[in-house]
């Protein structure tokens, strides 16, 4: 046991030597969090839009007026005729053209009916889908105003009441994202290295000769990265909270203790991309290129993985993110308990155990 | 030139000697690529629906038919009471749950007119938007043909106004996700794999002692990053040769621009982002350090690129701070070359902003190496 904090302590003086990684470490998270929560969102505001009004009567004055007040677009330029279109979408900044037809006022006098073509660039199909939306919502509202003679018989209202989020903030869904990523890449990254690092230096044979036990090189490993990375996890809650208002509704012992338990989940991946690489740059590749682009986009952070074909939502099970930002989520915006969420935990668990099984099991302890 | 060649060569013999890098380098970003890219959606379906039904009439019954016809609603799950319903809703098992009221079908036959609670877990909230608009599009349907179908009543009202819009999409007239992603996470890769390797490169030199060796040798600064770059450069080419067959192929992607215009685009940007790397490795004394900071700056760039969520959306200060992300342009150069057939004039501002960002970013790397110490 002696012997075991010896090798923790070792380890710590190598962290605590090092302050640029350690500034590094301490300083990127929280950069991190504050840029992306304030930038990140997909709420679509001041999408350029341009006019093409064949008319160019009261109705479409209007109709235009309405659209321009609002917050959603802003009317960058008019436009005279078809072929402009394809001009100005090339340059790229215009996402939609409102095509009036002629006579449009006319036509709604006499035939109780006129036509609005949208037309939207869908090279972002999300962008264009949302426009085209938002443009009917304000027609809609407009074609109330003009009905509001003649009553509706039989109507049926739906009543929506938008739960756990009733302002459709997009912080609420992407700050725990964001959390998880950084909690994640950062615990991997840092502990990715530790037993490759050895192995290049060639400090590795002083450990094979010591009487150190696999397991216990390896919890010596991990332990001091524990220490760190709560210290990470409690700044990004705390400023998850304070600054952008995130609610925890849940047991804010239950939101540590399961971060905790994702930490440690990371960081045994960590050291099992450690224990199957050669060199440093290898387990730093591994851990940069194989875990980021998976964990931004198959852990539901940015897309909803329900809507995903049936293969990758199968695949996104391995994902120790996915788990966790289900738990976090759980906890923070629906206020659940442990009764809710423990599935996740145990599947988190579960994959810790697993990581550190297999790194001992690879840990080499002899040389090649 | 000599020189440079055998530079050239003996990195080339690094990287095809060292095993454990290679798959890495050419297989795990083209398989990303092509499994990845299926994920990148926010097309809203399967949505998780449930229903509590306190009428038990033909009219709650009708009603709940038609939510289940929507190919949007995965099958539903029918909630004896309100208790349950909630416990699933918190489980995470229900995301839209419909609430129909006792006397739902007499109230309304009375009434002409009834409430109806729907209730959205609103987590997410882009999705619980779109949620909403399908809601509201099932019942106004229903609505329509409430009066004839249900209550048998002739319809001889005073037409409505109506306007009709015709939403036309161009470019991608199906709303294909995958047209849109696969540019933009190839562009990802390409930059991951050049910017992870040069970053580390030079650092790994100086950890592990031989770059001592190199600094004594005749080799000129110049000479040396040139050799040093050069393999990088051709290995960000070769993957996003290869990945622009795999969008052609297998995604089947249009390629409606120039590809020498794509090609010429890219092989400015890959010096962007060698410049970069050099410049971090030139910064720090281990490959972690390296790592680090060009994971931070990765992070950044991909995040705030446009790729996932629009620009246009971002806060004003943020939108000053993506001028300085080169993933950015790279992003909207690809899309509108390849989606939109754009030129040469309308790539211009980009593709100059992205020349300038090449000398600035190899300018700092090489005046920041240093020979001696």
């Amino acid at each position: 046991m002696k012997r075991f904090i010896g090798f923790i302590k070792k380890e710590f003086y190598h962290i605590f030597r090092d302050r640029r990684s350690l500034f590094i470490l301490f300083g990127m998270p929280i950069a991190q969090i504050l840029l992306f929560g304030f930038a990140i969102t997909n709420e679509i505001n001041n999408v350029d839009i341009a006019i093409l009004d064949h008319s160019k009567d009261a109705t479409t004055e209007e109709i235009i007026n309405k659209i321009s007040a609002s917050k959603y677009f802003s009317v960058n330029q008019f436009i005279e005729k078809e072929s402009d279109i394809e001009t100005i979408f090339k340059k790229g900044k215009v996402k939609a053209v409102l095509n009036f037809e002629k006579d449009f006022s006319k036509n709604l006098i006499k035939d109780h009916n006129a036509t609005l073509q949208i037309i939207t660039d869908a090279t972002d199909p999300n962008t264009a889908n949302t426009i085209s939306n938002f443009v009917n919502a304000i027609l809609t509202q407009y074609q109330k105003e003009l009905n509001k003679d003649i009553t509706i018989e039989y109507q049926i209202v739906p009543r929506t009441r938008m739960v756990y989020n009733p302002e459709l903030k997009s912080v609420y869904m992407f700050v725990p994202g964001v959390m998880t990523i950084i909690l994640m890449l950062v615990s991997a990254m840092m502990t990715s290295i530790s037993i490759t690092r050895e192995k290049e230096l060639g400090t590795m044979e002083i450990l094979l000769v010591s009487p150190l036990k696999p397991l216990q090189v390896i919890i010596g490993k991990v332990f001091p990265y524990i220490f760190l990375s709560i210290i990470n996890a409690l700044v990004i809650i705390v400023l998850s909270i304070f600054i952008f208002k995130m609610p925890v509704q849940g047991s804010l012992v239950l939101l540590g203790l399961e971060s905790i338990l994702f930490i440690i989940s990371a960081l045994a991946l960590g050291i099992l991309i450690s224990t199957i690489s050669a060199t440093q740059q290898t387990a730093m590749m591994i851990s940069l290129m194989g875990l980021m682009l998976p964990v931004i986009l198959l852990s539901g952070f940015i897309f909803p993985i329900s809507s995903m074909p049936i293969p990758l939502q199968v695949i996104s099970n391995i994902i120790p993110a996915k788990w966790f930002i289900i738990i976090i989520k759980g906890i923070m915006l629906k206020g659940v308990g442990l009764q809710y969420v423990w599935k996740e935990t145990l599947i988190l668990f579960g994959m810790t155990v697993f990581f550190i099984g297999l790194s001992v099991k690879k840990y080499k302890i002899r040389l090649e | 030139m000599k020189i440079i060649l055998y530079i050239i060569q003996k990195e080339f013999k690094q990287i095809f000697r060292n095993k454990g890098m290679l798959p890495i380098i050419f297989v795990l970003p083209l398989l990303q690529l092509i499994i990845l890219s299926n994920a990148a959606t926010f097309e809203v379906k399967n949505i998780k629906f449930g229903y509590i039904d306190s009428d038990h009439t033909s009219t709650s019954r009708a009603l709940i038919e038609k939510f289940n016809a929507s190919t949007y609603f995965e099958v539903s799950t029918d909630f004896p009471s309100e208790q349950l319903a909630s416990a699933a809703m918190l489980k995470g098992e229900v995301d839209v749950l419909l609430e129909i009221p006792n006397y739902f079908e007499r109230d309304l036959q009375k009434e002409k007119h009834n409430n109806l609670g729907i209730t959205i877990n609103a987590i997410d909230g882009a999705a619980a938007g779109v949620e909403n608009v399908y809601v509201t599009q099932i019942v106004q349907r229903f609505n329509k043909n409430l009066k004839v179908d249900l209550f048998q009543v002739s319809d001889k009202q005073i037409q409505p106004i109506n306007i009709e819009t015709v939403p036309l999409f161009w470019y991608n007239e199906t709303l294909n996700y995958k047209t849109f992603m696969v540019p933009g996470i190839l562009v990802l890769l390409v930059t991951m794999i050049t910017l992870f390797l040069s970053g580390m490169n030079i650092v790994r030199e100086k950890e592990i002692g031989t770059l001592e060796q190199i600094n004594v040798t005749p080799i000129r600064k110049s000479q040396f990053i040139i050799g040093k770059l050069f393999p990088f450069w051709v290995i960000g080419m070769g993957i996003l040769t290869v990945g622009l067959i795999i969008a052609r192929v297998i995604f089947n992607v249009p390629i409606v621009g120039s590809l020498p215009l794509m090609y010429l685009y890219t092989s400015i940007y890959i010096l962007v982002i060698l410049g970069i790397g050099l410049f971090i490795s030139n910064f720090t004394d281990t490959q972690q350090q390296a790592m680090f900071i060009a994971w931070f700056f990765t992070v950044i760039f991909i995040l705030m690129s446009g790729l996932f969520t629009p620009i246009e959306s971002m806060p004003e200060w943020a939108q000053i701070l993506t001028e300085f992300n080169p993933i950015k342009y790279f992003v909207e150069v690809m899309r509108m070359v390849m989606l939109k057939g754009s030129g040469f004039m309308d790539i211009l501002p980009q593709l100059s902003k992205t020349i300038l960002y090449a000398f600035i970013m190899n300018g700092l790397a090489i005046w920041s190496y240093k020979k001696t110490n």
